[in-house]
């Protein structure tokens, strides 16, 4: 647990970066600071593992003071993760990887042993190992730089805006990823990032701050957009907030129904229907319209996940049939967006 | 006609042997160098590493060193050489003085433009100052830190013929007898031959410096690896751009 009790912090040239935060990281979740630059967020994450001082006020870590700690210790215990990861350039990524471990004393061997199981963790093939980090994509080093964090296994982890500098595709990839890791470990983590949709993606909580380093509201991610505290959490949340809060709402009453199916391959003749065409491990593969034409598919809706999806599969779909897959990718049946709507409606009841 | 009375003066057998044949010269001349330079090192390493290292002072540094750059040598040794008395430390700290500046630049420069984000990733991991400085900060420094010590290298190996001036059997002595006696041939030998010296040298310290670079500071971005694309749940075929939410 991870908390901030009036923490202040001041520089030099008189800008107050953080005014009277008060907040509790709680363990075991990932804890997302969101805001406009200037905001603080980076500085109060600084000042868990003593990068920074604070002014005035108390940062705890389980209970203890952190100024009572000397830095390095400190900061061993911590991961870190920062943008563009940091990897030293001199080093192998086993050898970066290995750092904390060796700095704490650990053998080389048992080192370089542990680092090689953590490239294996965060998804990465053993033989990067030897490589050197101007050898990776900007994603595997992000991963490499989360494995380093993670080598000497500490409880708290910090991750400053560690993914803003990866293309937006893999960046989805990595906060997945993130995501899984988390689940498997259970890690108290504070999150930075700028980005309110990568706050609200991965946060279990998300601290909105503003401007002057004040906490505008402290919430799940769901209660920020629905319930904001005030207009500038509002704004800062962004347009499309009653649609995106679906990602929040489970699709329980979702009735899936049956659809006219083709396998693929065969051939088949105009009917007045929009049928699917399947594989033959009846995984969806595009729709054939009425006048017979072959069409693409829209997004695919996997069974129990947040009714967001089911709407946007049926909204997508150029038959107006979400298609509905289970876990490995089968076909399901299909969702109507006027059925999902009316589930939407009745819950509000 | 210059270039063949060149390769004559340093063909003579004559000039082969003695106490002021050319091997004896050029080993005075490499020894001048190498303690100039070591000297010069032994100053100027750890203050530019110190001022990288904090960034404490580099105002103060850049200035004097840019100071020191405008002594002139020549003038610089034959004023230690009347102080002193005696020619090889006036020498030796004109030489070191000459020196400072390149090794200082290069100590300085490579710390200061270590990636920030390497460093601050250093302190985050937990790293002491010293382990800071001496596993991530040096080694990254050592691209810049060998070209000082090429730079200043060069600089001796052409400036210790000034020590000519006041006695020493270094490879000045051919310049300034040949010019004395308008024996040219004499004096582009031995400007030939200090050529040389420089040229090797610089050979030398960079194949040092292939050695003692670590490898992935050396390789470019060139080879850069397959990307796998993350699991999307989008329909295969055929290929729709947007993003899915399920």
């Amino acid at each position: 647990m991870i908390e901030f009790r009036d923490v202040t912090k001041r520089f030099d040239d008189g800008t107050t970066a953080v005014n009277g935060l008060n907040l509790v990281v709680e363990a075991g979740t990932i804890t997302v600071f969101v805001g406009p630059s200037g905001c603080g967020k980076t500085t109060s994450l600084r000042m868990v593992n003593r990068m920074i001082d604070p002014t005035s006020g108390t940062v705890l870590v389980d209970g203890e003071d952190v100024l009572g700690v000397d830095p390095p210790t400190l900061r061993r215990g911590i991961g870190y993760v920062i943008q563009q990861a940091g990897l030293f350039p001199h080093r192998t990524v086993l050898d970066n990887v290995a750092t904390v471990p060796l700095l704490t004393g650990w053998t080389r061997r048992k080192a370089r042993q542990r680092a090689a199981e953590l490239l294996e963790l965060v998804g990465l093939p053993a033989e990067l190992g030897r490589r050197y980090p101007v050898q990776l994509s900007g994603g595997q080093q992000q991963r490499v730089g989360v494995a380093r964090a993670l080598a000497a296994d500490p409880p708290v982890l910090l991750m400053d805006e560690p993914f803003s500098a990866v293309d937006p595709v893999v960046r989805e990839g990595l906060q997945d990823e993130l995501l899984r890791l988390q689940a498997e470990l259970d890690k108290t983590i504070v999150f930075v990032t700028h980005d309110i949709d990568e706050a609200i993606r991965i946060g279990e909580k998300v601290a909105v701050m503003r401007t002057g380093g004040v906490l505008a509201q402290y919430a799940p991610p769901a209660e920020l957009l629905t319930r904001p505290a005030d207009d500038f959490v509002a704004g800062f949340v962004g347009k499309d907030r009653g649609y995106r809060s679906l990602s929040f709402v489970d699709s329980s009453g979702v009735e899936v129904a049956e659809v006219a199916t083709i396998a693929e391959g065969s051939a088949f003749e105009s009917t007045s229907d929009w049928r699917l065409v399947v594989d033959a491990d009846k995984r969806p593969q595009g729709w054939v319209a009425p006048d017979a034409s072959v069409v693409p598919g829209g997004s695919l809706y996997e069974v129990g996940a947040p009714i967001r999806g089911a709407l946007d599969s049926a909204l997508s779909s150029p038959s107006g049939l979400g298609v509905v897959v289970d876990a490995e990718g089968r076909l399901a049946g299909v969702v109507t967006a006027r059925q999902v709507l009316d589930v939407i409606e009745s819950r509000r009841g | 006609m210059i270039f063949a009375d060149a390769l004559a003066w340093l063909l003579d057998p004559v000039n082969w042997s003695g106490g002021k044949s050319i091997p004896t010269r050029v080993g005075i001349h490499l020894l001048y160098c190498l303690g100039a330079v070591l000297g010069a090192s032994l100053i100027a390493v750890p203050l530019g590493l110190y001022v990288g290292h904090t960034g404490r002072g580099g105002v103060v540094l850049v200035g004097g060193s840019n100071a020191l750059r405008a002594l002139p040598t020549l003038g610089l040794v034959t004023f230690l050489y009347l102080i002193a008395g005696g020619g090889t430390v006036g020498v030796l700290i004109g030489l070191i003085v000459l020196a400072v500046p390149p090794i200082l630049a290069g100590a300085y420069a490579g710390v200061q433009d270590v990636d920030r984000g390497v460093v601050d990733a250093a302190r985050g991991m937990g790293m002491t100052g010293a382990q800071r400085l001496w596993r991530v900060e040096v080694p990254n420094a050592l691209p810049l830190l060998v070209g000082g010590l090429r730079n200043a290298t060069l600089q001796v190996v052409a400036t210790a013929s000034v020590a000519a001036y006041v006695g020493i059997e270094t490879l000045g002595r051919p310049l300034l007898d040949g010019l004395r006696v308008l024996d040219y041939g004499q004096f582009v030998g031995g400007a030939i031959l200090i050529a040389l010296l420089a040229v090797v040298l610089d050979g030398v310290l960079a194949g040092v410096g292939r050695l003692v670079v670590p490898a992935g500071l050396r390789l470019t971005a060139r080879s850069r690896s397959r990307r796998t694309p993350p699991r999307r749940r989008e329909m295969p075929v055929p290929v729709e751009s947007g993003g899915s939410t399920a």
